[in-house]
C-alpha cells in the first residue's frame, strides 16, 4: 500500500491535465447531449418545428452582431437587473424592519405570501390598467414579482444570524453602521447571492411576459414577432440570449461565492 | 474579612437582582438568579464560583448589559449596563465562555474587532493585535481563519482580542477552561499580573476552586439559583494555612 502512496500524494502533470478535461467534459456534457438530441430531430421534422442548430447559431451571431438586435438583448437585461435591484432594495428593507418588530412582521407577512400567488400576467394586467409609461410598467411588475421571495430570503438570513456573535459584537457597543458592516453584512451575504441566484432565473422568465405591456424592443418584443412569422429558429436563437444571461450572471454570482467563502470550513466528507 | 463598600464608590453594584427566563408567572418561568446584592470594589479581582448551570453567565451577561434583570438594579461605574449601553464603549472587555470568533476574519482581524469599534487607526490596531496574538503563543497564525486553529487556540484569539481594547472592566466567563493545565496557569498569571498592573477590576468566573483561589483576591460561591452562599477575601498577606482553611470551606459550601 505505501508503495502506491506517494503517485497518488503528487499528482503528474498528466494527471492534472486529464481530471481538468474531465471535469471540463462533466459540465459540458448535459448540454451536448440536449443539442444531439435536438440536432437527431431535425433530421425527422420540418424546419418550422426543429430547424437545425446550425441555423440557430447563424441567428445567435446575427444577434450579436447587428447594432439594433443587441440593444434589444441588453434592454432586456437591463430590465432584469433594474426589477432585481429595486426588489432586493426594498425587500432587503422590509426584512430588516420585520426582523425588528413582530408587528410589522405580522402585518407584513400574510401581504407579502398574498403576492406571491398572483401570477406574473396579472401584474402585466394591473400595471397596464394602473400605469402609462412602458419601462415603468416593466419595473413594477419585475418588482412585484420577485419581492416577496427577496424579502422572505433576507427575513430568514437575518433571523439565522448566531445569537452568540451578534451578543459578541454587541459587548463592544458598535454603532448601528459599524455592526452592519462588521457583522450582519458578512453573515447573510452567503444567502443573498443564493437568494440572487434564485431569483435571476424567476425574472429572466418573468421579464419576457412584462414585455407585453406594450415594450417596443426587448427580447419578450422579439419573441412575440418570431411567433407571428412562425420562425422557430429565431424564437430559439432569442430565447438563448436570455439563457447565455442568465449562466453567465450564475457565473459570476459563483466566482463571488468561491473567493468571498473561503473561510468556510469545508468537511472532508461530503454529505 | 468582608469588604464594606458603599454603592457610589462600587465599579458593579448589583443590588436586590433577580432574573427570571420565559415569562414571569407562567408555568415556563425559570428563575436562575435569585435576589443577588454585590459590590465589587474598583481594582477588586473577584472570583465567582459554582457549580454548572447555577446562573454564573447569566450574572455575567447582566453585568455585561446584554441581558436585563427582572427586578433588581444594575449599576457598572454608577450607569445602568443595560439602558446606557453605548455609554460603556471601550470600558468593558469580555471574554466569553465559547470563544466566539467571527468565521470570515482571520485571527487578527478578529482580535482587531475591539479597537475597530474605537477608530483606533488602522497601523495602530494592527500592532495592538498583533502583540497581543504574539504574547498568547499564536505568532504565525496572525492570517489563519478560526476554522484552521484548534479549540484551545481559538480561545486564546478571543482572550487576544479582549486584552488588545485595554478596558478597565474585564469579564471572563471560564476563560481558560478550554486549555491544558499548563497553558492555562501560564496565562492565568498573566492575567493576573495585567489586571493588577493596570488596576483593572475584573470579574472571573470559574467552576475551578483552584483557579479561584490563584485568581481572585475576592471569592463568591454561588448556589442554585444563583444566590451568594459564601463570600471571602484575602490578600497577599492570608497564608497557606488560611488558604486550604477557605478552599475547604468553599468546598462544604459546594457540596452542601
Ligand atoms: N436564555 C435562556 N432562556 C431560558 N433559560 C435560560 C437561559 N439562559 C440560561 N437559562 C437557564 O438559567 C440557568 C443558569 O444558566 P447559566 O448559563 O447562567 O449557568 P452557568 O452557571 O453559567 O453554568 P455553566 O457553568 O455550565 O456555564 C440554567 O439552568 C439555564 O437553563
Ligand atoms: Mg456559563
Amino acid at each position: 500500500m505505501s508503495d502506491a502512496m506517494p503517485q497518488a500524494a503528487t499528482p503528474s502533470l498528466a494527471d492534472n491535465v486529464l481530471g481538468m478535461a474531465k471535469r471540463l467534459g462533466m459540465s459540458v456534457l448535459p448540454f451536448a447531449v440536449v443539442i444531439a438530441l435536438w440536432q437527431f430531430a431535425s433530421l425527422f421534422f420540418p424546419r418550422f418545428l426543429f430547424p437545425s442548430l446550425i441555423d440557430v447559431f447563424w441567428r445567435c451571431i446575427d444577434i450579436f452582431s447587428t447594432g439594433s438586435m443587441f440593444a434589444d438583448v441588453l434592454a432586456t437585461v437591463f430590465r432584469i437587473l433594474a426589477g432585481l435591484a429595486g426588489a432586493f432594495i426594498v425587500g432587503g428593507l422590509l426584512a430588516l424592519l420585520m426582523v425588528r418588530s413582530r408587528a410589522i412582521d405580522r402585518f407584513l407577512s400574510p401581504i407579502l405570501s398574498l403576492f406571491q400567488g398572483i401570477p406574473a400576467l396579472s401584474w402585466v394586467v394591473f400595471a397596464i390598467i394602473w400605469f402609462h409609461g412602458v419601462e415603468f410598467r416593466i419595473f413594477f411588475i419585475m418588482v412585484m414579482t420577485t419581492l416577496p421571495s427577496f424579502t422572505f430570503q433576507v427575513l430568514g438570513a437575518l433571523r439565522a444570524m448566531s445569537r452568540d456573535l451578534m451578543e459578541m459584537v454587541f459587548s463592544f457597543r458598535p454603532t448601528r453602521m459599524k455592526l452592519f458592516r462588521v457583522m450582519i453584512a458578512p453573515a447573510i451575504l452567503p444567502d443573498i447571492l443564493t437568494a440572487w441566484k434564485v431569483n435571476l432565473g424567476n425574472a429572466s422568465r418573468v421579464v419576457v411576459v412584462a414585455e407585453l405591456v406594450g415594450a417596443t424592443g426587448g427580447v419578450g418584443y422579439e419573441l412575440l414577432q418570431q411567433q407571428q412569422l412562425f420562425d422557430m429558429a429565431g424564437a430559439l436563437a432569442w430565447t438563448l440570449q436570455l439563457v447565455f444571461f442568465v449562466l453567465i450572471v450564475q457565473g459570476i454570482l459563483t466566482l463571488i461565492e468561491n473567493t468571498a467563502f473561503r473561510y468556510r470550513a469545508v468537511s472532508e466528507r461530503v454529505i | 474579612m468582608r469588604d464594606i463598600v458603599t454603592p457610589n464608590d462600587a465599579a458593579i453594584h448589583l443590588d436586590h437582582v433577580s432574573k427570571v427566563f420565559g415569562k414571569p408567572g407562567s408555568s415556563g418561568a425559570y428563575r436562575a438568579v435569585d435576589n443577588i446584592n454585590l459590590d465589587v470594589r474598583p481594582g477588586q479581582m473577584l472570583a465567582i464560583l459554582g457549580k454548572t448551570g447555577c446562573g454564573k453567565s447569566t450574572i455575567f451577561n447582566m453585568i455585561a448589559g446584554l441581558t436585563e434583570p427582572t427586578t433588581g438594579t444594575v449599576r457598572v461605574d454608577g450607569r445602568d449596563p443595560f439602558a446606557d449601553f453605548d455609554s460603556f464603549r471601550g470600558k468593558m472587555a469580555i471574554v466569553f465562555q465559547s470563544d466566539r470568533l467571527l468565521p470570515w476574519r482571520s485571527a487578527i482581524q478578529n482580535v482587531e474587532l475591539g479597537l475597530e469599534m474605537l477608530d483606533t487607526p488602522v497601523a495602530e490596531r494592527r500592532a495592538a493585535a498583533q502583540h497581543w496574538l504574539t504574547k498568547l503563543g499564536l505568532g504565525g497564525h496572525e492570517n489563519d481563519y478560526p476554522h484552521a486553529l484548534s479549540g484551545g487556540m481559538r480561545q486564546r484569539v478571543s482572550i487576544a482580542r479582549a486584552f488588545a481594547t485595554n478596558a478597565n472592566i474585564m469579564l471572563c466567563d471560564e476563560p481558560f477552561s478550554a486549555l491544558d493545565e499548563s497553558t492555562a496557569g501560564r496565562l492565568r498569571a498573566e492575567f493576573v499580573r495585567l489586571v493588577k498592573e493596570n488596576g483593572k477590576t475584573a470579574v472571573f468566573i470559574t467552576h475551578s476552586i483552584s483557579e479561584a483561589l490563584e485568581i481572585g483576591d475576592r471569592i463568591v460561591v454561588l448556589k442554585r439559583p444563583a444566590m451568594i452562599a459564601y463570600d471571602v477575601s484575602f490578600d497577599t498577606a492570608t497564608d497557606q494555612q488560611q488558604r486550604e482553611l477557605i478552599r475547604s470551606r468553599i468546598g462544604e459550601v459546594l457540596a452542601a
